[in-house]
């Protein structure tokens, strides 16, 4: 065991810290409008893309530097702590494009990975559907063969970025005579035709940070198929292992900074050696240490044997819980002031309560947890 | 020993439950939410009923019943979610009633029990307040200190500072009056009550909230299933009903503790509101949880009762203050009873 950075891995963090010192993202647009706070993502990334630090951990010959898993962590860690924004094509790099990597055809990488990594066109993921959420392989959206075309009839949720949007990761089913998951097939949709149209989806926040798509015969070329007909749950899970991996690191010191912005909110109204408060907030300094060990664990684990072990629900579950316990330890110590709207405590508060259910909710991790790491016999229900 | 409430009790619960239901609909409660605004015609209608006053003193124009009557008022209007401002103007005339002089009561306490004048209560340090849950529509607002001192204020008497809340179902305000108003004479003698129709307002939101969820859980189908099949859902909803039900017991014994032992009030309502604030927060969290994505949505309205219970939970104390005075009454009573 060694639990500290490689000369290498020390100097790629150096030369990407000193890079975001030396670069800071054009601050915050005052009217703070959303068009305007997309505008700003797709500048940085364009700054991110020309500086070679877009994409790092893509390989070389697609314009990233073929970074370790190690430094992929490392460069979302400083991401984080750099308090930048997410690039505008953040879905595109982490989830369309090494989806390509792994599935695409030649001409597809070639068509489409540029434009990812350049901003040029945005992506966005249609996977869930109004009564397919954790049951995502029970999607309806239809797709028909037509000709070179493929049609497509059928509704998504919780789409982020649609309205920004060049193309969408859609899966949809295209036999519905066998088993639910073999009749899916993969599709990047054009997102510019009128038989898809985005409706915000406002959440608990106030805010729409996601849309719904209703989709009424819109056409994809049959070209536009990644991983062949049928086999569209395989690719979609490729897209959703790279979900856990990436983000999961700037999310894991977003939690850390928020911590020590409420020690230090708590040691100014003297609460640091109040039993009541200095428990709980040593619980959760021991909580970010955990998630953030657990986090590095599992890159270890990737490097060794090529892939994260299902302990990466461990960590996702771990971090969720405890963003939802801190933000409402800040409503205690912050006081009734906290609910006020525009107080960052507030919108924390709020947001959290979503992490316990996007990106699989808590209970079903709980059943990955029993099925695949402990071998618990697994409750048989229906198809 | 009776659990039970009297007939005219449970005709009291019976006819708010049915005017809420008819008068508080989930869609009117959203329209005045999204819009920030009380619902003056409904606040007109409870108060031709008599509500604010209904635990005033007759001879200060109220309907003179006790504090059981007051708590189920409350947990009802929880249950809605109606944006009147009953609840800060009832804990208002409480403490006015019980820790004011004569005077004070003469001058505030009938047109509180009209409803012709609204009231709030907050918590202050050094004359400013924080959050004052009701204070943008309160004509007059009581404000208690840490070492319970409390000050009762016109509102053209302070600087009154409308906030937005993240629970629009009610206004909220910062109040600043660092030498205007009165001192009450016991600023604590009417926070029991208070505390009494807090925790128990919380009790009707945990009640509605569960009753979404069961609902929910029984229609919403996922692998082949409802979702409320797997114990994952179904514990978590048994722990709903838990906690509901602790709340509902204390806030129960801490209301008939005012009227029928009020030396153990301090101790009971400290109870209530520990347990009703922790309620509050794991039931409609639970609630989301298990409404999945739609929960977090705005078009569903779990989060309205999640909100409303995050505002109330922090109201007057959170759990963790709650105890920490229970913990403090407790080692009263047993030097107490070791000197004794
Ligand atoms: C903030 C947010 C962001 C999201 N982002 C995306 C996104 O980018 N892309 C995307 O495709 N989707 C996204 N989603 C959708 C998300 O993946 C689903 O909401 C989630 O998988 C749950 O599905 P559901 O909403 O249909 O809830 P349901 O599946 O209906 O769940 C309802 C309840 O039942 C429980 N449950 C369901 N099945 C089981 C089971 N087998 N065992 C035990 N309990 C069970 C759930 O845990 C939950 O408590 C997002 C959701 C949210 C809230």
């Amino acid at each position: 065991m060694d639990l500290t950075f490689s000369p290498q891995e020390t100097a790629f963090r150096d030369e990407l810290r000193g890079w975001l010192a030396a670069n800071p993202p054009e601050p915050e647009p005052a009217d703070g409008g959303e068009d305007a706070q997309f505008t700003r993502r797709r500048d940085w990334q364009r700054r991110l893309y020309d500086a070679g630090w877009a994409a790092p951990a893509w390989p070389t010959e697609y314009g990233g530097r073929g970074a370790t898993p190690t430094e992929s962590a490392i460069y979302f860690e400083e991401i984080g702590r750099a308090r930048v924004p997410f690039a505008a094509n953040t879905l595109g790099l982490l989830l369309g494009g090494p989806t390509l990597m792994v599935w695409g055809t030649p001409e597809q990488k070639e068509r489409y990975l540029p434009p990812i990594l350049s901003a040029e066109e945005i992506w966005c993921q249609g996977f869930s559907e109004p009564d397919a959420g954790s049951d995502l392989a029970a999607l309806k959206t239809r797709a028909v063969k037509d000709g070179e075309d493929w049609v497509v009839t059928g509704q998504k949720v919780w789409t982020s970025g649609a309205q920004y949007s060049k193309w969408c990761m859609l899966v949809a089913r295209t036999d519905s005579e066998v088993a639910k998951h073999k009749g899916l097939t993969y599709f990047l949709m054009d997102m510019e035709q009128d038989a898809v149209q985005v409706r915000p989806l406002r959440q608990i926040t106030g805010e729409a940070e996601f849309n719904e798509l209703f989709i009424e015969e819109a056409r994809i070329s049959d070209a536009n198929v990644v991983g062949g007909v049928g086999n569209g749950w395989k690719v979609a899970l490729t897209t959703l292992m790279n979900e856990r991996a990436g983000l999961g690191f700037a999310l894991q010191i977003r939690l850390r900074q928020l911590l020590d912005d409420l020690i230090a909110s708590a040691a100014e109204r003297g609460l640091l050696d109040d039993p009541l408060y200095a428990d709980a907030l040593a619980e959760l300094h021991v909580r970010c240490e955990s998630i953030r060990l657990l986090a590095w664990k599992g890159l270890t684990d990737t490097e060794r044997y090529g892939q994260p072990g299902p302990e990466g629900s461990l960590v996702k579950w771990l971090w969720s819980d405890t963003n939802q316990r801190l933000t409402q330890l800040a409503v205690d110590i912050v006081g009734p002031d906290a609910l006020t709207v525009g107080e960052s405590w507030s919108y924390e508060l709020l947001r959290a309560r979503g992490n316990t259910i996007e990106g699989g909710t808590t209970e079903v991790l709980k059943n990955i947890i029993a099925e695949r790491v402990l071998g618990l016999p697994r409750l048989k229900v229906s198809a | 020993m009776d659990f039970g409430l009297t007939d005219d009790q449970r005709e009291i619960q019976r006819t708010a439950r049915e005017l809420l239901l008819e008068r508080a609909k989930p869609e009117r409660v959203r329209e005045h939410a999204e819009s920030a605004r009380m619902d003056s015609e409904l606040w007109r209608e409870l108060c031709e009923l008599g509500w604010p006053g209904i635990a005033v003193a007759e001879e200060h124009g109220g309907q003179g019943l006790g504090c059981i009557e007051l708590s189920i008022l409350c947990e009802e209007l929880g249950r809605s979610l109606a944006p009147v401002p009953f609840l800060p103007s009832a804990m208002a005339a409480a403490v006015i009633e019980h820790g004011g002089s004569p005077e004070q009561r003469e001058r505030w306490l009938p047109s509180l029990a009209s409803g012709e004048t609204i009231g709030a209560l907050g918590t202050a340090v050094d004359g400013i307040s924080e959050l004052v849950v009701g204070g943008a529509d309160a004509q007059v607002i009581v404000l208690v200190e840490d070492d319970g001192s409390a000050r009762v204020l016109s509102c053209d008497d302070a600087e009154v500072t409308p906030l937005a809340s993240i629970d629009p179902t009610r206004s909220a305000a910062r109040v600043s009056a660092q030498d205007s108003g009165e001192a009450l004479a016991d600023g604590c003698a009417g926070l029991g009550r208070a505390l009494v129709a807090v925790s128990s307002e919380l009790v009707g939101v945990c009640e509605r909230a569960l009753e979404m969820t069961v609902a929910y859980v029984k229609e919403r189908k996922q692998f082949g299933v409802p979702v409320g099949a797997y114990q994952a859902v179904s514990h978590r909803c048994a722990q709903m009903l838990l906690e509901t039900e602790k709340a509902r017991s204390t806030a129960a014994f801490a209301a008939w503790t005012a009227d029928a032992d009020p030396a153990r009030l301090a101790e009971a309502a400290a109870m209530a509101k520990a347990s009703a604030s922790e309620a509050g927060r794991e039931v409609t969290a639970g609630a989301i949880q298990a409404h999945g994505g739609i929960g977090f949505t705005w078009e569903a309205d779990v989060h309205w009762l999640y909100k409303r219970a995050q505002l109330d939970a922090v109201l007057l104390g959170g759990a963790k203050r709650h105890r920490a005075r229970l913990a403090a009454i407790l080692a009263e009573q047993l030097g107490a009873s070791a000197t004794a």
